[in-house]
């Protein structure tokens, strides 16, 4: 492991001031000298495994605002502080009552002893878990820049089948950012030239022929807080995983579907999907094809089929369209099924 | 009592709590890497990133420039010292650091010492090596394999046994099946990770490591470094989980004790969860081609068990389970025949269970197959298959019980209700299914020391260098002793894992509670002896009742009239204040150079197959429910009960731990593990738990284990069944066959996933 600075800005424009001195706006944010970390849950798990070698950790968990570590309920939005650590927003009463899509994706993810050091900005911005990614003496386009991709032709069981590109199919793994996504969330991040608000959907970049630029934040932009809407569909909402065991694993897929119903007619309807994309993945032609229809099992089957139109299967990953789409299907129905408070 | 500590039945003992229960829950439990060792330097491994080649440069400058390092181990350093072998005791003859070519992907080029680990770690990750690639076989079905009978390769695999004549038979059978069935790579992630630790002390190594057999592997360290075996310590306290992956040695102790005599100082180095996947053995996969033939009645007629392993190019291990399936059933006629494939891989070894998981589950799916093609029930299908002698060599069984597991586990079980048809059984949304296999595991034993000291206070201290590898062998072996010298538990210590003790043989095989059972009852014995013969000798406490019958209770020999002597008194008596004694235990049948060879670390096993008078197998019957959902078709086991008999069970306790683990493992090999490879390269690709998925606590809902009373005094003097290695056998047919109820898909390869159930 290497040697790295470590620094601990007592508050948000202090950190940025940091970032900005030592990155170099050339350099992609994913390898830029120095990097923020929060729970650590994921970049000292790619440093201890050399993925991840940056010079200098800036840790955020110093920073002095209060509304960073606060959840801030209103009638018309959740908003999140970015240093809220995911097993607190999960347990909120308030917001399994109000939302429960996003405290679902939360519980989900996983297990309770990361949950409790997570940060819910730092999750959002987790890295793919790809296995030839992890491990450096593999080529990796998203790791090391046109050095090729080994999971084209490897094993790739969990890797994307929605959003690939020629040089990267890695899956995005985690759960919350599909509750986000559908719910039309609205990301807040403070850099050298401001603060910024940034539509959920516009966060994240896919991979096309630069797998290596992962989202749309520059090196010194830190979240500070994340808002979420609350609209006539939060409601009725849900989250549906499913994987290879009980507990403690990643999406093979995942639903995130929130509807508003006027009778058994769709009014509006959100869906993204998970663990079958390689960004968090909103299904928006599938969310029209429902519009204004009865949702019953065709209804829901044809927008399925919607959204895994585009869909490009490999070697060991095929299954995830059939599974992806009964995924959807399932959400659908018992998303449509839940008994809401009027 | 509650779950966790049954009852016990006949002939069963005490749910005694471990006796470390508390130091390993309170993390004062010292596990080999855990132990203070002064001035340690840390080690850390560079690993080749190709299968098959040899190394051309290794560049090592910029690995020597990272501050704090103080010497590079690599390719000719080793030439002063032998290579390692392949054998009982060591894990391969790939010798990594003596010549340059490469065998297997992960193989070590190098081993950095530097004052820190970070500073090691990081410029292990420095090294590079130039390579001359060739194109490496991965397993099967790559080209470049080398195929050859297994039969005279290993002591393990002598011949394909057979019985009869199969080929008529199954011929000329009414109903048959011919399906093929196959087991992935696994590997034991054990969660304490492999370590050495070493130093030298003028010309004597000290080494502490995870070890499964510190008597062999003194003797074969010894050898590699050309010194007195006399020389050697090899130290291992505790082990936290080994499974088999710490039996035997690997070429890194060497290397870890050559670093530690150039740099003059301790080196320790502990190796990464991704390293071990390839610097240590594992469960090689496998393949099976299985044949039965029955009449209508669903009498067997002929049964052929075919296996193809994949192993290293250099060593011959076979897994060779047909041992075990050969003689579970009364088949008629017995074809066997296993065949060893070469790849460019490292070399397997033993895992929990080594032969029986993937025979018998191979086997068993295909009784499952048999017993539907016949339109039978399969627990009736194996009873009505019940044999009366072993279908091999004819030989009676020295007790098998395992029609009473059926029953007893279909009882509690409620195998009654069980719906014949495929398809027929519904919970809501979930499809349910039912299935059975059966569990075997041969019953050995083998040479044993151990020395027990009994003082007037009523202290005892039992000394065996045997190994604590979880399975509770410290607490039994602790409770013979007490019951046999008439005292609480709390007053007897348990000393093992350091080879300076008296030696043990190797923890595996599931031999350990019976052998060292067995060597300490004859210790316990002869002090008995001693002390009844001064307690009722002239001037003795209990003079003059010489013809009563004694035994020990309450720190006091006490005579069926109820006479009784304190220890104390006796001890003065004799005019002693300890008592102690040597003793050496072999099993029926030993050859006269069994106890010799256990002092030189080989274990001459006996028992099992192997005997004249009887063939010696612990049985039991496990019977699943699973869950598939009708539409996303994840798969899920809500409810698993086993039923096991294996002689007198020593402490209901650990027994039930050991089989619920087995248990829980076997559904984890049905549903999770598998070590995935990359067929182009020969690597393999999930070296980590993120992706080697093992079950977690919530994938495991009701879990009974049912121990069925059984005495079986043939199989040594103990009375005792190894079952450390029974409970994840069969497992994971039972779940295949569940799998088969509830779906009408029948899943041949493991592990079973979603995607052979969705498309």
């Amino acid at each position: 492991m290497r040697p790295f600075a470590y620094e601990r800005p007592t508050n948000v424009s202090a950190a940025v001031a940091a970032a900005s001195h030592f990155t170099d706006a050339r350099v992609p944010p994913t390898q830029a000298n120095a990097q923020f970390i929060a729970g650590g849950t994921n970049m000292a798990d790619y440093m201890k495994l050399g993925v991840a070698q940056p010079e200098r950790l800036l840790d955020l968990n110093g920073l002095a605002e209060p509304a960073l570590r606060q959840i801030r309920i209103s009638d018309d939005t959740i908003r999140f502080g970015a240093l809220v650590r995911m097993g607190e927003a999960a347990d909120r009463a308030e917001i399994k009552r109000r939302c429960p899509l996003l405290a679902e994706s939360l519980k989900l993810a996983a297990s309770g002893q990361i949950r409790n050091m997570a940060s819910l900005a730092g999750n959002v911005l987790q890295r793919t878990r790809c296995e030839y990614f992890r491990e450096t003496s593999w080529p990796c386009n998203k790791r090391e820049p046109g050095s090729g991709c080994a999971a084209l032709e490897g094993l790739n069981r969990q890797h994307a089948v929605l959003g690939t590109s020629d040089t990267c199919i890695a899956t995005y793994h985690g759960d919350f950012a599909q509750a986000l996504i559908a719910l039309d969330a609205v990301i807040e991040a403070e850099g050298r030239k401001g603060l910024r608000r940034i539509p959920f959907a516009k966060l994240h970049h896919l991979p096309g022929d630069t797998p290596n630029i992962e989202t749309d934040l520059a090196a010194d932009e830190v979240i500070v807080a994340i808002d979420v809407p609350i609209r006539a569909w939060s409601h009725r909402s849900r989250f549906l995983k499913i994987r290879d065991r009980e507990s403690y694993a990643f999406a093979l897929a995942s639903a995130a579907v929130a509807l508003d119903m006027d009778g058994d007619k769709v009014r509006q309807a959100r869906i993204a999907l998970g663990g079958v994309a390689t960004v968090p993945w909103r299904a928006r032609a599938a969310e029209e094809a429902l519009h204004g229809k009865v949702l019953d099992r065709d209804a829901a089957e044809a927008a399925a089929e919607i959204a895994f139109a585009e869909a490009k299967p490999r070697e060991h990953n095929a299954f995830k369209v059939p599974l992806g789409k009964r995924t959807l299907v399932r959400a659908l129905l018992e998303t449509r099924d839940m008994k809401v408070p009027s | 009592m509650n779950q966790a500590a049954p009852a016990p039945k006949e002939n069963m003992g005490n749910p005694v709590p471990r006796i470390d229960a508390r130091l390993k829950v309170t993390g004062q439990a010292g596990y080999p890497a855990d132990l203070a060792t002064a001035n340690v330097a840390y080690g850390v491994l560079a690993t080749s990133t190709i299968a098959k080649g040899s190394i051309s440069a290794l560049r090592l400058e910029r690995a020597r420039a990272v501050p704090g390092v103080l010497d590079i181990v690599s390719v000719g350093d080793m030439d002063e010292v032998d290579k390692p072998e392949f054998g009982n005791t060591g894990a391969s003859s790939i010798a990594p650091l003596h010549d340059k070519t490469i065998f297997h992907d992960g193989q070590i080029i190098a081993l950095v010492v530097a004052e820190t680990f970070e500073a090691a770690a990081e410029a292990a990750m420095l090294i590079r090596a130039d390579y001359a690639q060739e194109t490496p076989s991965a397993s099967f079905d790559s080209r470049g394999t080398r195929i050859e009978p297994a039969a005279g390769k290993s002591p393990m695999y002598k011949e394909n046994l057979k019985a009869g004549d199969f080929d008529a038979a199954y011929a000329a059978a009414a109903v048959k099946i011919d399906q093929k069935y196959s087991t992935p790579t696994q590997h034991h992630n054990p969660i304490e990770l492999f370590s050495t630790t070493a130093w030298w002390q003028g010309d004597q190594l000290t080494v502490h490591e995870p070890s499964q057999n510190v008597t062999g592997w003194k003797t074969e360290l010894a050898r590699q470094l050309k010194i007195d075996p006399a020389n050697v310590r090899i130290v291992s306290p505790y082990i936290g989980g080994a499974f088999g992956s710490k039996g035997p040695m690997t070429a890194r102790t060497a290397i870890v004790a050559v670093a530690a005599r150039r740099v003059g100082r301790p080196v320790r180095c502990v190796v990464s969860r991704l390293q071990a996947y390839d610097t240590q053995t594992y469960r090689a996969e496998t393949r099976h081609r299985i044949r039965i033939g029955a009449n209508r009645d669903g009498r067997i007629t002929a049964f052929g068990h075919e296996g193809w392993e994949v192993t290293s190019r250099l060593d011959p291990y076979v897994v060779g389970g047909t041992s075990a399936t050969s003689r579970m059933y009364n088949y008629g006629s017995v074809l066997t025949r296993v065949s060893l494939v070469h790849a460019d891989r490292n070399t397997p070894g033993y895992m929990r269970s080594p032969p029986e998981t993937p025979y018998v589950y191979a086997l068993e799916n295909a009784m499952d197959e048999m017993a539907v093609e016949l339109g039978m029930d399969p627990v009736e299908f194996r009873r009505i298959n019940e044999p009366e002698k072993e279908p091999i060599g004819g030989k009676p069984f020295s007790s098998r019980s395992l029609i009473k597991c059926y029953d007893q586990a279909a009882e509690a079980f409620g195998w009654s209700k069980r719906e014949a048809a495929v398809g027929s059984m519904r919970d809501g949304d979930w499809l349910v299914g039912m299935g059975c296999a059966t569990a075997i595991y041969p019953t050995a034993a083998a040479p044993c020391a151990a020395r027990v000291r009994l003082t007037d206070d009523g202290h005892v201290r039992v000394q065996s260098g045997s190994h604590e590898i979880g399975t509770g062998v410290r607490t039994v072996a602790g409770q013979m002793a007490a019951e046999r010298l008439g005292v609480d538990i709390d007053k007897v210590s348990v000393e093992m894992g350091d080879s300076t003790l008296p030696p043990a043989p190797v923890s595996g095989g599931s031999i350990s509670t019976a052998s060292v059972c067995s060597a300490v009852l004859k210790a316990c014995d002869a002090i008995r002896e001693k002390l009844f013969a001064a307690a009722v000798g002239e001037g003795g406490p209990l003079a003059g009742s010489g013809k009563a019958k004694l035994e020990m209770e309450k720190e006091a020999v006490v005579t069926d009239s109820g006479k009784s002597a304190r220890l104390s008194d006796v001890f003065n008596a004799m005019q002693i204040g300890a008592l102690e004694e040597y003793a050496e235990f072999a099993p029926k049948g030993s050859s006269p150079e069994a106890l010799k060879k256990l002092y030189a670390g080989q274990a001459e096993f006996h028992g099992g197959d192997q005997d004249e008078d009887s063939v010696k197998y612990a049985y039991g019957a496990e019977l699943v429910e699973v869950r598939i959902n009708s539409y996303t078709r994840e798969i899920r086991v809500p409810r698993i009960v086993g039923a096991f008999a294996a002689g007198r069970i020593m402490n209901t306790r650990t027994a039930r731990s050991q089989l619920m683990g087995g248990m829980i493992w076997g559904i984890g090999q049905a549903l999770h593990e598998a070590t995935e490879i990359d067929q182009r390269h020969a690597r393999y690709v999930n070296r980590d738990l993120q992706d080697y998925l093992v079950p977690v606590n919530a994938d495991i809902k009701q879990l009974e284990v049912i121990l069925v009373p059984e005495v079986d005094h043939a199989v040594n003097p103990a009375g005792v069944k190894g079952l450390g290695e029974l409970g994840n056998v069969g497992t994971a047919a039972a779940v295949a066959s569940a799998v088969y109820h509830a779906t009408g898909r029948r899943i041949r390869d493991l592990p079973i996933r979603i995607e052979d159930l969705i498309v």
